[in-house]
C-alpha cells in the first residue's frame, strides 16, 4: 500500500488535509488574530507617547497630552479587541472542529479495520493495548492537532510579526530581547528530546497496566476460585510501580527544565526592562515603546514556552500514531480478491481438495483434507481434542485461509467470491460461546437486526430456550451481563443456536453447541433442527457420539487427517478409531438398556412403552 | 469566587438504569440513560470526596507544605514583579542611575525567586501527585479483589477499568493542579488586587467596573457549558464500550456478517461523540474572546482614565504603565479559576466514581472471627440452603445434600438446573439466602477466603485462561509447583501429549483466554491446574465436556486413582463420565430428584434412567420430556414448528 512508508507525522497530517478548506480558514484567521494582537500594545504605547506625551524638559520629564487621544486610542483598543476576538474564534474553532474530525475518522477508520481483520489477527491481540491505542493514542493525536500543529503555525507567524515591530520599534531593544529565545526555545527542545522515549515507555506501561487488569477482571472467577489475590496484587502492583517510576521521571524532567525556561524568560524580562531604561534615560526610547515592549514580551512567554509543548505534542503524536498504525496496518490475512462476484444461489455442495492448514509456518494442523459435503448431508466431524475439527469448520468461512489446495462452494473456488457473500451462506454457532452485553432479544437478532419478535420466539423455540426465557419476570428483555455471565452454559449454548437459525443460512456448522446441554434438552433440539435441517448442508461436531449417529458422513479426524469417512454402521463395522470411541462411550450403555429392556419384558411383559413410548 | 455560586445541579442528566441499562441490580455501579457511567458534573466540591483525598494525603504533608509555599511564592513573585518594571520607569524618567540599577537588582532577584519556588512548586506537586496515583491505584485494585462475584455479574469489565485508569488521573489531577492552580489563582488574584491598589486606588476601582461583567459572562458561560461537557464524557464513555465489545465479539460479528451494520452504528455513536466535542469546543472557542473583550475594556478604562490622572498629575507615568502591566496578571488568574472550574467539576464526579467503587461494600467479607482452615477431611453439608441470584428467581429450593468426606458426587440435571450454582456456593462464590453450607462441620461464613479456595480445586464451565506460557497458567493453581509436578498434573488429564506437541512445549506462549488452543485444550489445562493445586474438594464442571470420549477414559482412569480420599463434585452431561460416582444426584429445577448409586437409578425407572437411555436411543419417551420449559408449563414443541417465514427448511437455493 501507498503511504506506508511515509513519517508517521506525514500520514497523520493527511487526516487534516481532508478538511484543507477549513485549514485554511483557521491559518487565515490565525493572520487576522495575529495583527490584532500585535496592534493591542501598539495601541498602549500609542497612548502613552501620544496621549500622555511624557517628553523630558530640563530637569526631568513633564507630560501634556490631549484627553482626545487618549479616548481614541481607548476605543480602538476595545475595538481591537473585538476583531481580535472574532478571529481567535474563528481559528479556536475551526482548529478544533478539524482535529475533532480527525480523531472521529481515526476512530471509525480502526473500528472497522478492527472488525475486518482476521481471526489470525485476533488470536494474538490484547484487548487492553487495543482499547489503550483506540482511546489515549487517539486523543494524543487530537491534542496534536488541535493544540499542536495549528500552535506551532501560530507561534511561528507570532514571532515573526513581533520580530519585526520590535526591530522597527528599537532593534536594539529587539537584540537585547531576542538573544533570549533561541536559548528558550533550545531547552525546550532539550527537554522534550529527553522526555520523549521516556513518554513513549510511560504510554507502554499504560498499556501493560490495561492488560494486567483486564485479564484480572475477566478472570476474577479463577482468582477467586484458586484465591490468587495476594499474588495478582503483587503482578498488579509491580506494574503500577513500574509506571509510577516512568512518570514520575517525566516529572522530574519537566520540573527541571520548567523552572530553568522560566527563569531564562524571567532574566529576558529584566535585562529588556533594565536595558530599555536606560534608554528611557539617556532619551533614546519613549515610555511607551517600552511599555510596548513589556507587553510583546508578556505576549511571546506562553509561545515561546509552547515550542516546547508543541514538539511534546508531536512527540506524543508520533509515538501514538506509531501505535495506531500498527492496527491501520495490520494486514487482514484473508484478503478478498479485487472485483470479485458475490456467491449467489448456494446448494450448498462443499469440497475440500486437499486442503492443508496451520496456523503458524511450522505445525500444520490439518494435511491433505479432502471433503465431499452434498447439498442437504449431514457430515459429522469427530477425533481427539485439538484434532482440528474446530480448524475445518473455521475455514470455510474463511476466517482463515487455507495454506495448500482449496474449498470450493458449488463448484467455486471460496477465495473468488466476495467475504460478506461467502460468510452469508454460513450460520455458525461457535464453540466458544460470546454473547453481548445486551438483553435477550438483542442477541438473538445479532445477525439479522430486521427480524421480527415472531422470528425470534420461532428460533428461541427451535433451540428450546424460549420457555425458559418466558420464565424470566423481564422475558426477552433480560440482561445477560458481559458474555452472557447470569445464564447457565446450556442457555448461553442455546442463545447462540437461536441467533444463529435466525439467520437462515444455505450451510449450518454446530461446533459442539450442545455441549453444556443435558441429553434430553439435546435430543429435543436435535428433533426441532431435523425440519429445519432439510435441503441446508450441515456440519456437526460433537463428542457425545450419539449426536453424530445418524449423519450421512461422519469424517474421523486424527492429528489433522480424515482417518476414516462413512456412515456409522461402516464405521463400526470398519472396527477403527471409531469403533474404539463407540465402545468406549456407548456400548456399555446398549448392553445394560439390553439387559434392562429384557429385565422389564420380564416385569411387566411390555417393553416398547417404556422404550419408545414417545417416538414418533 | 461569586461564581461558583451559580453551580446548581446537573439538570437532565442524572441517572437511573434506564435504556438498554435494564433494572439496577444490587451491587451493580451506576449507570446513566445510555447503560454506561453515570457521568454528572454536578457540584464543584464534593465533601466526601475532597475529605477522603484528605485522609489520602495526609501522610504527604510534609510534600504539601512545600507545594503551597511553591505556588504561593510564584503567584507573589511573578505579580510583584510588575513593581520593578514600574520603578525601571520611574527611576529612569526621573534620571537616577542608582534607583534604577538597584531596581535591575530587585528585579533579577524577584526572576531568581521566582524560578526556585516554580521548581519547588512542580517537583513537590509531581511528587505528590504521582504518589497519590499510585496509592489510590493499588488501593482500588486490593478494594476490587474483595468484591464478590455478583458485582462482576453486574458490571462490565470496561467499566470498571476506565474508573481505576482514567477516573482515578482526574483525581489526581484535582489534587495536584486543581486545588493548588486555585490556591495560586486565588493568591495571585489577591497580590494584583493589592498592587494595583497601591498604584492606584481610583483607578482601580474605575476598572473593577468590568468585573461584575466578567463574572455575570462566566456564569452563564458555564450554565451552558456544564451540560456540554457532560455530554462529552458520556459519549466517549459509550465510544469506548462499543469499541471495547467490538473487539471481544469480533468472531461472533464476522461469522453473522455484521459488519456493516456495526459500522453503521459505530458512526452514529462516532458522530454523537463529535457533535458533542465540536458543540463544547463551540463553547470553549466563544467564551476566550468575549473575556478578552472584557479585558480590553479595562485596559481602555486604564488608558482613557489612567491617562486623564498622568495628566492632572495623580499619577506618575510609570505608575500607569506597572498598573497597566499588573491588569494583565490579574485577568490570567481569573480567566484560570473559570477553566478550573469545569475541571473540578470533572474531578470531583471522578473522585465520586472512583469513590463509588471503592465504598461498595464487598457483599462478604472475612468474618473478624473467621478461621484458616488446613487439614480438612472435606466433609460437605448442605442444610437446607435456598439460594437466588435476582430476586423473585429461586435458583436453589431448600436442597439438603451431605456428603462424607472421599465421596464423589455427581450431579445430574437439565440445563439450567443449577448443578453450577451448588458448587459456586461451596468455594463461597456467592452467599446462600438460606439455609447454610458447611465444610467439615463450619459453615463456610467462617472460614477464610484464602484458606477455602487453597483447599479446593476448581475446573469451572467455561476454561479462562491467562496470557502466559502453559507453565504458568498451570502453575496458578499452586504457585511453588515445581515443573515435573506441573508435568505430572498435566500428563494426569491427558494433556501432556499435545503440550509438547507445542511450538514451544510447556514454554509455548497463551494469549489472552488462551486462544491459541482449542477449546477442549484449553479445558484440560485448566484441570490440570486445578489438580495440582491439590485440592481437597475437587469440582470438575464439565471439565471434559468438550474433550473427546478416547481423552476422557484416560483422565476416568486417572482420576480414580487421584479422588481417592478426595471429595469431589462432577457435573457432566455425558454419562459414560459420572456412572461411577459414588452418588448421584438428580436435579430439578433447583430441587433434588433423585439420588442414588448408577444401578440403583437405573432400576428406579425414573428421570435418571430415561435420561441415560436417551444417551443412545433415539426415540426414548421424547414424549414425557420437557426442556426447562416445564416451568413455563406450555412446552414449545419443536418439530413440525418450523414454518415461520424466516425459518422453514430451504427449499430453493436463491436467496
Ligand atoms: N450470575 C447469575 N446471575 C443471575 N442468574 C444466574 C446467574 N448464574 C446462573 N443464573 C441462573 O441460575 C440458574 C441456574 O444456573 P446454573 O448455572 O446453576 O445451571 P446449570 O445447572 O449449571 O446449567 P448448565 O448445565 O446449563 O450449565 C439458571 O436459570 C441461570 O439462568
Ligand atoms: N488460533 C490458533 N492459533 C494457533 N493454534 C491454534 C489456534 N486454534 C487452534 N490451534 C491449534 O490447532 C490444533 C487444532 O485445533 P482445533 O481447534 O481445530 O481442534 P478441535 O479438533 O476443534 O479440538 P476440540 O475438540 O478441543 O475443540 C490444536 O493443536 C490447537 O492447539
Ligand atoms: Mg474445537
Amino acid at each position: 500500500m501507498k503511504g506506508r512508508k511515509l513519517p508517521v507525522t506525514i500520514r497523520l497530517l493527511s487526516y487534516a488535509w481532508n478538511y484543507k478548506g477549513r485549514l485554511a480558514l483557521a491559518c487565515l484567521a490565525l493572520v487576522g488574530l495575529t495583527t490584532f494582537q500585535l496592534v493591542g500594545p501598539q495601541l498602549v504605547s500609542y497612548a502613552i507617547d501620544t496621549g500622555i506625551n511624557p517628553h523630558k524638559v530640563d530637569g526631568g520629564f513633564e507630560v501634556d497630552g490631549s484627553t482626545d487621544t487618549l479616548l481614541i486610542a481607548a476605543l480602538l483598543i476595545v475595538g481591537a479587541a473585538m476583531a481580535r476576538g472574532v478571529f481567535q474564534f474563528l481559528q479556536t474553532y475551526t482548529g478544533e472542529f478539524v482535529a475533532q474530525r480527525v480523531a472521529y475518522d481515526i476512530r471509525n477508520n480502526i473500528y472497522n479495520h478492527l472488525q475486518r481483520l482476521s481471526f489470525a489477527y485476533h488470536d494474538k491481540a490484547q484487548t487492553g493495548q487495543i482499547m489503550q491505542r483506540a482511546t489515549q493514542d487517539v486523543e494524543g493525536i487530537r491534542m496534536f492537532m488541535s493544540l499542536g500543529v495549528i500552535r506551532l503555525v501560530y507561534v511561528v507567524v507570532l514571532l515573526i510579526a513581533t520580530l519585526t515591530v520590535m526591530v522597527l520599534t528599537s532593534w536594539k531593544l529587539a537584540l537585547v530581547t531576542w538573544i533570549f529565545i533561541p536559548p528558550t526555545a533550545a531547552i525546550s527542545i532539550v527537554m522534550t528530546t529527553k522526555l520523549r522515549p521516556i513518554w513513549l515507555e510511560v504510554q507502554n506501561l499504560q498499556g501493560r497496566l490495561g492488560v494486567v487488569l483486564q485479564e484480572n477482571l475477566s478472570g476474577m472467577r479463577v482468582v477467586k476460585a484458586f484465591g490468587r489475590e495476594n499474588e495478582e496484587q503483587a503482578k498488579f502492583d509491580a506494574e503500577a510501580q513500574q509506571l509510577f517510576n516512568y512518570s514520575y521521571r517525566t516529572n522530574r524532567i519537566q520540573a527541571t527544565f520548567g523552572p530553568i525556561l522560566n527563569g531564562v524568560w524571567a532574566v529576558a524580562t529584566v535585562a529588556t526592562g533594565w536595558f530599555g531604561a536606560y534608554q528611557i534615560l539617556h532619551g533614546h526610547l519613549s515610555v511607551g515603546d517600552l511599555a510596548k515592549f513589556m507587553l510583546y514580551l508578556g505576549m511571546l512567554q506562553m509561545p515561546v514556552r509552547s515550542i516546547g509543548f508543541v514538539t511534546m505534542f508531536w512527540a506524543r503524536a508520533s509515538t501514538s500514531g506509531q501505535r495506531i498504525y500498527d492496527i491501520l496496518d495490520a494486514e487482514s490475512a484473508v484478503q478478498e480478491k479485487p472485483g470479485a462476484p458475490d456467491l449467489a444461489h448456494v446448494t450448498g455442495h462443499v469440497q475440500f481438495r486437499d486442503v492443508s492448514f496451520g496456523y503458524d509456518a511450522i505445525s500444520p494442523v490439518l494435511r491433505r483434507v479432502d471433503i465431499d459435503a452434498q447439498p442437504g448431508q449431514v457430515i459429522a466431524l469427530l477425533g481427539q481434542t485439538g484434532s482440528g475439527k474446530t480448524t475445518v469448520v473455521n475455514l470455510m468461512p474463511r476466517f482463515y485461509d487455507v495454506t495448500g489446495g482449496k474449498i470450493t462452494i458449488d463448484g467455486t473456488d471460496i477465495r473468488d467470491v466476495t467475504l460478506a457473500s461467502l460468510r452469508r451462506a454460513f450460520g455458525i454457532v461457535q464453540q466458544d460461546v460470546f454473547l453481548f452485553s445486551a438483553t435477550i432479544r438483542e442477541n438473538i437478532a445479532y445477525g439479522a437486526s430486521d427480524a421480527t419478535e415472531d422470528d425470534i420466539f420461532e428460533a428461541a423455540r427451535l433451540a428450546r430456550i424460549h420457555d425458559f426465557i418466558m420464565t424470566l419476570p423481564d422475558g426477552y428483555d433480560t440482561w445477560v451481563g458481559e458474555r452472557g455471565i447470569t445464564l447457565s452454559g446450556g442457555q448461553k449454548q442455546r442463545i447462540s443456536i437461536a441467533r444463529t437459525l435466525l439467520l437462515d443460512p444455505k450451510i449450518l456448522v454446530f461446533d459442539d453447541s450442545t455441549s453444556s446441554v443435558d441429553t434430553e434438552t439435546e435430543y429435543l433440539i436435535q428433533q426441532a433442527l431435523a425440519e429445519l435441517m432439510k435441503g441446508r448442508t450441515t456440519f456437526v461436531i460433537a463428542q457425545r457420539l450419539r449426536t453424530v449417529k445418524s449423519a450421512d458422513q461422519i469424517l474421523v479426524l486424527k492429528d489433522g487427517r480424515i482417518v476414516e469417512n462413512g456412515r456409522h454402521e461402516e464405521l463400526i463395522a470398519l472396527d477403527g478409531l471409531y469403533r474404539q470411541i463407540y465402545d468406549l462411550e456407548l456400548r456399555d450403555q446398549e448392553e445394560a438398556f439390553e439387559r434392562e429392556r429384557e429385565r422389564l419384558a420380564e416385569v411387566k411383559g411390555e417393553p416398547e412403552t417404556a422404550i419408545a413410548g414417545g417416538g414418533d | 469566587m461569586v461564581f461558583f455560586g451559580g453551580a446548581g445541579s446537573a439538570g437532565g442528566w442524572s441517572g437511573g438504569g434506564g435504556g438498554m441499562g435494564g433494572n439496577l441490580r444490587p451491587n451493580s455501579l451506576k449507570r446513566s440513560t445510555d447503560g454506561w457511567d453515570d457521568d454528572e458534573l454536578g457540584s464543584v466540591y464534593s465533601h466526601r470526596v475532597v475529605t477522603r483525598m484528605a485522609k489520602m494525603i495526609a501522610p504527604y504533608r510534609f510534600r504539601l507544605f512545600l507545594a503551597v509555599v511553591g505556588v504561593l511564592g510564584f503567584a507573589t513573585m511573578t505579580r510583584i514583579s510588575v513593581l520593578a518594571v514600574s520603578g525601571l520607569i520611574g527611576a529612569a524618567t526621573d534620571g537616577d542611575m542608582d534607583r534604577l540599577n538597584r531596581w535591575g537588582l530587585a528585579y533579577i532577584a524577584m526572576a531568581v525567586l521566582s524560578a526556585a519556588f516554580f521548581f519547588i512548586q512542580m517537583t513537590s506537586t509531581g511528587w505528590i501527585g504521582h504518589r497519590l496515583l499510585l496509592r489510590l491505584r493499588k488501593d482500588m485494585f486490593a478494594h476490587l479483589q474483595k468484591l464478590s462475584l455478583r458485582f462482576y455479574d453486574n458490571n462490565e469489565v470496561g467499566r470498571v477499568m476506565s474508573r481505576i485508569t482514567s477516573d482515578v488521573t482526574s483525581l489526581q489531577e484535582l489534587m495536584t493542579g486543581g486545588m493548588l492552580t486555585i490556591l495560586g489563582d486565588v493568591v495571585g488574584i489577591a497580590i494584583s488586587v493589592g498592587v494595583l491598589l497601591y498604584f492606584d486606588v481610583r483607578l482601580t476601582l474605575v476598572t473593577f467596573t468590568v468585573v461584575p461583567v466578567l463574572v455575570v459572562t462566566m456564569a452563564v458561560w458555564q450554565a451552558y457549558s456544564r451540560r456540554a461537557f457532560v455530554r462529552v464524557r458520556q459519549a466517549i464513555a459509550v465510544v469506548n464500550a462499543n469499541l471495547q465489545e467490538n473487539v471481544s465479539g469480533v468472531r461472533v460479528i464476522q461469522s453473522l456478517s455484521r459488519e456493516d451494520e456495526n459500522a453503521k452504528r459505530f458512526d452514529n455513536i462516532n458522530r454523537q461523540n463529535l457533535n458533542a466535542n465540536v458543540n463544547a469546543g463551540l463553547l470553549s472557542a466563544a467564551v476566550t474572546p468575549a473575556v478578552e473583550v472584557i479585558v480590553a475594556t479595562a485596559t481602555a478604562l486604564v488608558v482613557a482614565y489612567g491617562g486623564y490622572r498622568v495628566m492632572n498629575g495623580h499619577l506618575a507615568v510609570e505608575g500607569l504603565v506597572g498598573f497597566a502591566l499588573a491588569l494583565q496578571m490579574l485577568f490570567d488568574p481569573v480567566r484560570d479559576l473559570v477553566l478550573q472550574y469545569t475541571q473540578l467539576q470533572r474531578a470531583m464526579a471522578g473522585g465520586e466514581r472512583v469513590l463509588e467503587v471503592l465504598d461498595t461494600k464487598p457483599e462478604f467479607e472475612d468474618d473478624p472471627n473467621a478461621i484458616d482452615i488446613e487439614d480438612i477431611s472435606g466433609r460437605v453439608d448442605f442444610n437446607h440452603v435456598s439460594f437466588n441470584y435476582v430476586d423473585d428467581v429461586q435458583v436453589l429450593a431448600d436442597l439438603d445434600l451431605h456428603v462424607e468426606p472421599g465421596e464423589t458426587i455427581a450431579l445430574v440435571g437439565q440445563t439450567g438446573a443449577g448443578k453450577t450454582t451448588i458448587t459456586a456456593l461451596i468455594s463461597r462464590f456467592y452467599d446462600v439466602t438460606s439455609g447454610s453450607i458447611e465444610v467439615d462441620g463450619i459453615d463456610v461464613r467462617k472460614i477464610t477466603h484464602a484458606s477455602l479456595a487453597h483447599r479446593m480445586g476448581i475446573v469451572l464451565q467455561e476454561p479462562f485462561l491467562f496470557s502466559g506460557t502453559v507453565y504458568e497458567n498451570i502453575r496458578y493453581g499452586r504457585p511453588d509447583a515445581t515443573d515435573e509436578e506441573i508435568r505430572e498434573a498435566a500428563e494426569t488429564v491427558g494433556a501432556h501429549d499435545f503440550i509438547s506437541r507445542l511450538e514451544e512445549g510447556y514454554g509455548t506462549y497463551l494469549h489472552e483466554r488462551g486462544m491459541n488452543l482449542s477449546v477442549g485444550q484449553r479445558q484440560l489445562i485448566s484441570f490440570a491446574r486445578a489438580i495440582l493445586a491439590r485440592p481437597r474438594i475437587l469440582i470438575l464442571d464439565e471439565a471434559t465436556a468438550n474433550v473427546d470420549t478416547q481423552t476422557e477414559v484416560v483422565i476416568q482412569r486417572a482420576l480414580n486413582t487421584l479422588l481417592a480420599g478426595r471429595t469431589s463434585f462432577v457435573i457432566a452431561h455425558r454419562l459414560s463420565t459420572i456412572r461411577n460416582a459414588d452418588r448421584i444426584i438428580v436435579l430439578e429445577h433447583g430441587r433434588i430428584v433423585e439420588q442414588g448409586k448408577h444401578d440403583d437409578l437405573l432400576a428406579l425407572g425414573g428421570r435418571y434412567a430415561r435420561l441415560y437411555r436417551m444417551t443412545y436411543e433415539q426415540h426414548a419417551l421424547s414424549s414425557s420430556a420437557n426442556g426447562d420449559g416445564a416451568r413455563a408449563g406450555s412446552s414449545g414443541n419443536g418439530h413440525g414448528n418450523g414454518h415461520t417465514p424466516a425459518l422453514k427448511p430451504a427449499a430453493d437455493p436463491a436467496r
